[in-house]
Parts: structure tokens; C-alpha cells; sequence
């Protein structure tokens, strides 16, 4: 009898060995985003195929990936962290990685290797912003402009924006510094490597400030990246800036009578982090699905469904067409050559001591 | 007939009164072209003209009416086609009938007679006033409805709309509404969520407004203070004590913390109804049976429960409405397995300003109007019941 139960435990424990990893792994994963396109390019590209090789996981989504620190903060106090991976622009990622909030990951370790074996730290390269980060795709915060409103000679340059000569109108533009600052002072002629040397300075913030005042009354101001898109299709502005995938999916999908500014396209990238301090059976489970999630052919897969660039350099020739219109998807990306010309590289560094100042000062001359 | 003598007014008190409500008009169509003022001006000359001009030709009213409105729609259907034809035609009509009701002092006829000119201008002015509350508040609601049936995926009335072309119209956000995963898992939260909590607000609620009611119950008014609490507290301090609360005893992020705060919502709805009905519910009743020795549970069911019915089902509706509408208290007491209808559309609104929100919106004013008037319908059998109404 027990030497039965015996030879069946081991026949078990054999057959099993592949499954013994999966038995440990919780049947639960509550994933943290965007919600919108991009969060359906992420079903789509590794969480339906995930969830095929694991008919038994149950994944649940919240969108609340822009307060995640916020909330992060809240649930690690209460000492109940519902969530298990959660989708984060690199600069929150590494504020909550400095407070402690998520954890460290050895991208090594944790992520596969590309195709031809290089290893994943290489793979992502530049990209590895901070040790609790790893990255999906590269966005650029770039303009949109309404053919029909421009006249003739539609905006080719970052400039044409605070040039309300020659393009009259209203334009959209975030409701914070980052990118604005930058922007105002390159148009008012600042070469572009010294841009962050003058915004430095209280002269170079009066400046940059001085320049978004000659359009302050001709700007909407938007938080959610959905607002210019819908403002552009309204016709209630010429121009605005947001996330290049949502010019691409008002532009391929909804045919509006949009197109790009991509000069001085603003990169940042958007990524994974984990929780700190997940319950073991939760963390086995992520950290699978990590591994699969970003690995070469997912990453590459997700471009099938929204412009943005994915991070692997092993990805970028895997990218194909659109998934359903099916046009070639790489003119669309941010990093591709020809959209790529003249690009501004966001400073994470820079932002990270100088956002907390540059906010208050921002916040006041918005009230002014 | 009219108890008011009549005589006619003179051009110039019609033109005064005709350009100030032409103004007030302009003033609204000015705003959304651009220049409030320009629009006041131009409103009140090209009314006030009217008036002027047509005040005193009374004997040609019905004419000058019907002409007055085909050239509002002529001129509606020249500027802006279909849509503004029809703004015109009814503008039209209006100004015709507004003219001559001015010049033949009918608006005089209904009123007393004593009345000074103040008063009945205060008398029209207060209608207008009332008239303008109800625009504004109603007017979200509906312009929300025609949107919803968009065919873009925007919120904005494409040219197709606007000129009732079928092509511009879709059902597709209806569609997305009844088969996306994420809006169905929603929409059953909130099915599951609401009245599991109306049952509990209207359980406790309900045994609170009869316990108070009595005279002999010690700090009564402190104990009621309390429970209606959750209504006047902030909803995000509320939230926020009941998120570090609920987290620490493992409340958090299950459905039976959800409806536990749901219900805490719900409650002062349920004891401030009950509370109303029991004013004009007799207490000798209860005696009465009690004297022929009905215990007070079967008192409770047969005799007192009937009586207060409507006020504990218009709570429950109340209090229903409360948990199906709620979207704070869920953002921090629910996970992502409880979210609920408005917690889908509030993060719809800032990630993607989707019109699937406009016909789930559509949707839930449609239910919400069929639940006010159930309230409004037992508000009236309480009455006609407790023979307070005449009716």
C-alpha cells in the first residue's frame, strides 16, 4: 500500500516535473495599466497568449497606472498589496524604487536572453533606467496638427508651435513643465545640448517662461493623454502634444484629418515594475509571466497593435504590420529613422532634482 | 373670460422687452461663436427691431407670424443647414408669438388686476428664472444622448449628425457597451454590488428610524447625528478612514467590504425616509394590536411595516442609487475585482474619452428616471393612504 502511494508519487513528481514550477505559482494576477489601446495591445501581444499556456490563471486589470506611486504608497502603508505588476513610465518607476515600494529585479536573471543569446541587460542596453524597472516600449510625447487648419504650408518644426502668426489658433499641451520647458527655450534658441545647463538657472526658467507666455492665452492645457486627440478631432485646436500612439490611432484608425510634427519628438519609456514584498506563490507567478512578457517576439508582437517602439534592440526587425489595417508599422514608431531626425532626450536625472522646484514655479505662472 | 381690462402697448415698451430677450438669446449664441457681447448686441437690435416695427400691426398677426417663422428657418437653413432651420423655425415662432402676446397685453389678461407693472414683471421674471434652472441642469443630461449613438469614436457632433444623416449614427457604442468584457464585468459588480447593499441600509436603516422614533430612547439625537454621518462627512475622508480601516482587518478588496461601505452610504438615506413616514404613522395602532395580543414582531410585520412601506422602499431606492452611483468609496475600498459601472467610467473618461461612456450614461439616466418615478409614484399612494392628499 504505501509502496504504491510511494511509486505513484514519484511517477507523479516525474511526469510533473515541467508542472512542479506551475503547482507553486498563485492562479491570480492582478495587472496594473493604462486602460485604452495600449493596455488592449498588451492583451493581445502576451496576455492572451500567456493565459492560452495557462487555462487555469485568472488576470484581473486595473487601470491605474497614472497614480500608481500614489497608490503604491497607500497599499504598502495599509499593508495590503493587491496588485502584482504594474505598468509605469520609467521616472515613477524610479521614485518608487528610491522609496522602496517595488522591488529590485536582476534583468538577467529574471528576463530571457535575445534569440541569439545576448543577454538581456545588453538587449535592453541604455534603456535599464533603474534596477526596479524593465522596459517595454519607447512613446515620444510629440505634436499633431489639423490638416485642414494650417493653410498651405503645414508646421515642420518644433517652433511653428509658438509661432501664432503663422499658424492661428489654439494648441494643447500638457499641464506640466517637462517637455514645455524644453520646447520654449530650443524655440527661443538655445542649442539643444545646453538646454538643460540653462533651465539650470532662474534666468533660464524666467526665459523658458517668458517664451510659453507669448502663446499662454492660445493653449489649452491637458492632463490625460486622450484630451488632445479629442480636441484635434473637435477642431477646437490647430496643434496639441501627446503620446505618439494616440496621433496613430486617430490618424490610421479613426481617419481624422490629423498628421505628425515628429521634430523634437520627446522620448520616455513606459515598463514593468514589481511590488515589493510579494507573498512568494505571487511573485513566482509575475516573474513567469514577466519572462514571457518581454521577451523578443512579445515585444516585437505588440507593435502590431500601437506605434510604439518596442525596448529590446533584438525586437525592432520583428516588427511587422498592423494587426488588423495592416499597414507596415514601422514608419509609425518614434525610433524609426525617418521620424527620428531630431529628437529631444529627455533628462530622467535632471527631472528627478529639479521637478519638485520647477512644478511650484510652473503652477504659479499657470495661475497667473 | 379675462377679469383684466386690456388695452394695446406702445412700439417702444414692445421693442425694450423683445431686445432684452433677444440679448439674452444672443448671448448664448454669441458665446459659442466667439464673442458673448457682439452676440447681446446683435440679439437685441435685430429682436428689438422686430418688435418695434410689427408691434403695432395687430390686425395682420396670424400672417406676420407664419412669415416671421419662414424666414427664421430660411435663415437657419441658409447659415447652417438642417439643424439650424429647425433652431430657426422654433426661434421663429417664438419672436412672432412673443411679439404680438407683448403688443395685445395678453400677458396681462391672466393676472389680477390690482397688480402693479413691477409685480407682473416680477412674475414673468421669476418663470424665466425657473425656466433657466431647469435648462441648465438639464440640458448635460441630453445633449449626452444624441452623442452616444456617434458613429466616431469622439465626442463631438460630426457634420454627418448634424445633418441627420443615417451614415453619421451607429449603435456601435451600445455594442462595445454589451459585449466588451471589461464594461459586462462591470455592469455585474455593480448588479451584484447594489443590492446586496440596499438590503443591509434598508435592514439596519429601517430598525434604526423605528428605534429612534421612540420617545423613551436615551440621546436619541446624538445616535441619529451619528448615523446620518456618512452623508455630510467629505465621501473622500470617508473613503480614505475606511481604505486604512478595511485594509487592516481584510476588508480591503473583497466584495463584502465593498458592500459594507456601499451600505454605510446607504443607511442615513433609509433612516431620514423612514424617519418622514413614521411622523404620520399613529402609535395607538400598535397598541391597539398589542391589546389583542399580536407580539411585537407580528405588530411589526402586520401592522407597522404596510403603513411605512413607501418611505423604506423610496430609501432603498435611495440608497441603491447611492451604491450603483458611487465611485469614490469603491476607488479605494474595491480592487480591480470589484470594479464597478462608475469606476469603468471614470477611468474610461481619463484614458480614453471613449463614447461607450455616453451610452452606458444613456443608459443609466433611462434607469434612473424609471426609479424616481416608482419613488415619486409610492410618494403619492403614502399620501392618498395617510389622507393627506385630495386626491
Amino acid at each position: 500500500m504505501k509502496l504504491t502511494k510511494l511509486t505513484a508519487l514519484a511517477a507523479t513528481t516525474a511526469l510533473c516535473a515541467p508542472m512542479a514550477m506551475a503547482a507553486d505559482m498563485a492562479n491570480e494576477m492582478t495587472i496594473v495599466s493604462w486602460g485604452g489601446a495600449y493596455q488592449e495591445s498588451q492583451l493581445k501581444a502576451y496576455v492572451e497568449p500567456y493565459l492560452e499556456m495557462h487555462p487555469d490563471l485568472k488576470v484581473i486589470w486595473d487601470e491605474s497606472s497614472a497614480e500608481a506611486t500614489a497608490k503604491m504608497r497607500a497599499m504598502t502603508e495599509a499593508g495590503n498589496v493587491t496588485w502584482d505588476l504594474v505598468d509605469a513610465v520609467a521616472s515613477d518607476a524610479m521614485r518608487m524604487c528610491d522609496e522602496g515600494l517595488i522591488a529590485e529585479i536582476d534583468h538577467d536573471e529574471v528576463l530571457a536572453a535575445a534569440p541569439d543569446g545576448t543577454s538581456a541587460s545588453d538587449d535592453f542596453g541604455d534603456l535599464l533606467v533603474s534596477d526596479c524597472f524593465v522596459p517595454q516600449i519607447v512613446y515620444s510625447t510629440t505634436f499633431g496638427y489639423r490638416m485642414d487648419l494650417v493653410g498651405d504650408t503645414p508646421p515642420s518644426t518644433i517652433c511653428d508651435v509658438f509661432d501664432t502668426a503663422k499658424y492661428p489658433g489654439k494648441r494643447a499641451l500638457q499641464k506640466r513643465p517637462i517637455d514645455n520647458m524644453e520646447w520654449a527655450l530650443y524655440c527661443d534658441g538655445v542649442a539643444k545640448d545646453e538646454i538643460y545647463d540653462v533651465l539650470g538657472t532662474d534666468e533660464g526658467v524666467e526665459r523658458a517662461l517668458a517664451k510659453l507666455d507669448t502663446i499662454k492665452d492660445q493653449v489649452v492645457w491637458w492632463t490625460a493623454g486622450a484630451e488632445t486627440p479629442q480636441l484635434l478631432a473637435d477642431g477646437e485646436v490647430v496643434m496639441g502634444s501627446t503620446f505618439n500612439g494616440r496621433l496613430f490611432s486617430a490618424i490610421a484608425e479613426q481617419n481624422q484629418p490629423i498628421d505628425m510634427l515628429w521634430d523634437m519628438q520627446s522620448f520616455d519609456l513606459d515598463g514593468w515594475v514589481v511590488p515589493a514584498d510579494l507573498p512568494e506563490d505571487r511573485k513566482a507567478r509575475v516573474m513567469d509571466f514577466l519572462k514571457f512578457a518581454t521577451d523578443t517576439q512579445r515585444l516585437a508582437d505588440q507593435a502590431k497593435f500601437i506605434s510604439y517602439g518596442p525596448a529590446r534592440a533584438s525586437s525592432a526587425p520583428l516588427v511587422g504590420k498592423h494587426a488588423i489595417l495592416g499597414i507596415d508599422m514601422a514608419p509609425h514608431m518614434p525610433t524609426d529613422p525617418a521620424n527620428s531626425g531630431n529628437v529631444h532626450v529627455y533628462d530622467y536625472e535632471w527631472w528627478a532634482d529639479n521637478r519638485d522646484d520647477l512644478d511650484a514655479k510652473f503652477q504659479a505662472w499657470l495661475a497667473k | 373670460m379675462a377679469l383684466t381690462p386690456v388695452e394695446n402697448q406702445t412700439p417702444g415698451f414692445v421693442a425694450l422687452v423683445t431686445a432684452a430677450a433677444g440679448a439674452f438669446f444672443g448671448l448664448f449664441v454669441g458665446t459659442a461663436q466667439g464673442s458673448g457681447l457682439l452676440g447681446i448686441v446683435i440679439g437685441a437690435v435685430l429682436v428689438g427691431g422686430l418688435g418695434f416695427a410689427l408691434a403695432g400691426m395687430r390686425d395682420q398677426e396670424r400672417m406676420l407670424r407664419w412669415v416671421l417663422t419662414a424666414a427664421f428657418a430660411v435663415a437657419g437653413f441658409v447659415l447652417g443647414g438642417l439643424p439650424a432651420a429647425i433652431i430657426g423655425l422654433l426661434f421663429g415662432a417664438f419672436v412672432g408669438w412673443f411679439i404680438f402676446w407683448l403688443s395685445t397685453s395678453r400677458y396681462r389678461m391672466h393676472l389680477a388686476p390690482y397688480l402693479t407693472p413691477g409685480q407682473v414683471l416680477w412674475h414673468y421674471a421669476f418663470r424665466v428664472i425657473c425656466g433657466a434652472v431647469f435648462v441648465f441642469l438639464i440640458t448635460p443630461i441630453l445633449v449626452v444622448m444624441p452623442l452616444s449613438f456617434n458613429a466616431q469614436d469622439f465626442f463631438t457632433f460630426t457634420p454627418e449628425m448634424l445633418r441627420f444623416d443615417p451614415e453619421g449614427y451607429s449603435l456601435k457604442h451600445y455594442r462595445d457597451f454589451f459585449t466588451n468584457d471589461d464594461w459586462q464585468q462591470a455592469m455585474w459588480n455593480s448588479i451584484k454590488i447594489a443590492p446586496m447593499a440596499t438590503l443591509l441600509s434598508v435592514g439596519f436603516g429601517t430598525l434604526a428610524a423605528i428605534g429612534l422614533s421612540q420617545p423613551h430612547v436615551p440621546f436619541r439625537r446624538a445616535i441619529m447625528a451619528i448615523l446620518i454621518s456618512p452623508m455630510i462627512v467629505p465621501l473622500i475622508i470617508s473613503a480614505a478612514g475606511m481604505y486604512f480601516f478595511y485594509s487592516r482587518i481584510g476588508l480591503q478588496g473583497t466584495y463584502i467590504g465593498v458592500v459594507l461601505a456601499h451600505a454605510a452610504l446607504g443607511i442615513p438615506f433609509v433612516i431620514i425616509t423612514v424617519t418622514a413616514t413614521l411622523v404620520g404613522f399613529d402609535r395607538s395602532l400598535t397598541r391597539a394590536a398589542a391589546n389583542m395580543g399580536a407580539g411585537p414582531v407580528t405588530t411589526f410585520f402586520r401592522v407597522q411595516m404596510p403603513l411605512i412601506l413607501p418611505g423604506v422602499i423610496s430609501g432603498g431606492l435611495f440608497a441603491f442609487i447611492t451604491s450603483f452611483d458611487e465611485v469614490v468609496v469603491v476607488l479605494f475600498v474595491g480592487s480591480a475585482g470589484q470594479k464597478t459601472l462608475p469606476w469603468q467610467m471614470f477611468t474610461g473618461l481619463r484614458e480614453q474619452i471613449s463614447p461607450t461612456i455616453l451610452a452606458v450614461a444613456t443608459i443609466l439616466v433611462v434607469v434612473s428616471i424609471g426609479l424616481l418615478t416608482v419613488v415619486e409614484m409610492l410618494r403619492r399612494r403614502s399620501e392618498r393612504l395617510r389622507g393627506m392628499s385630495p386626491s
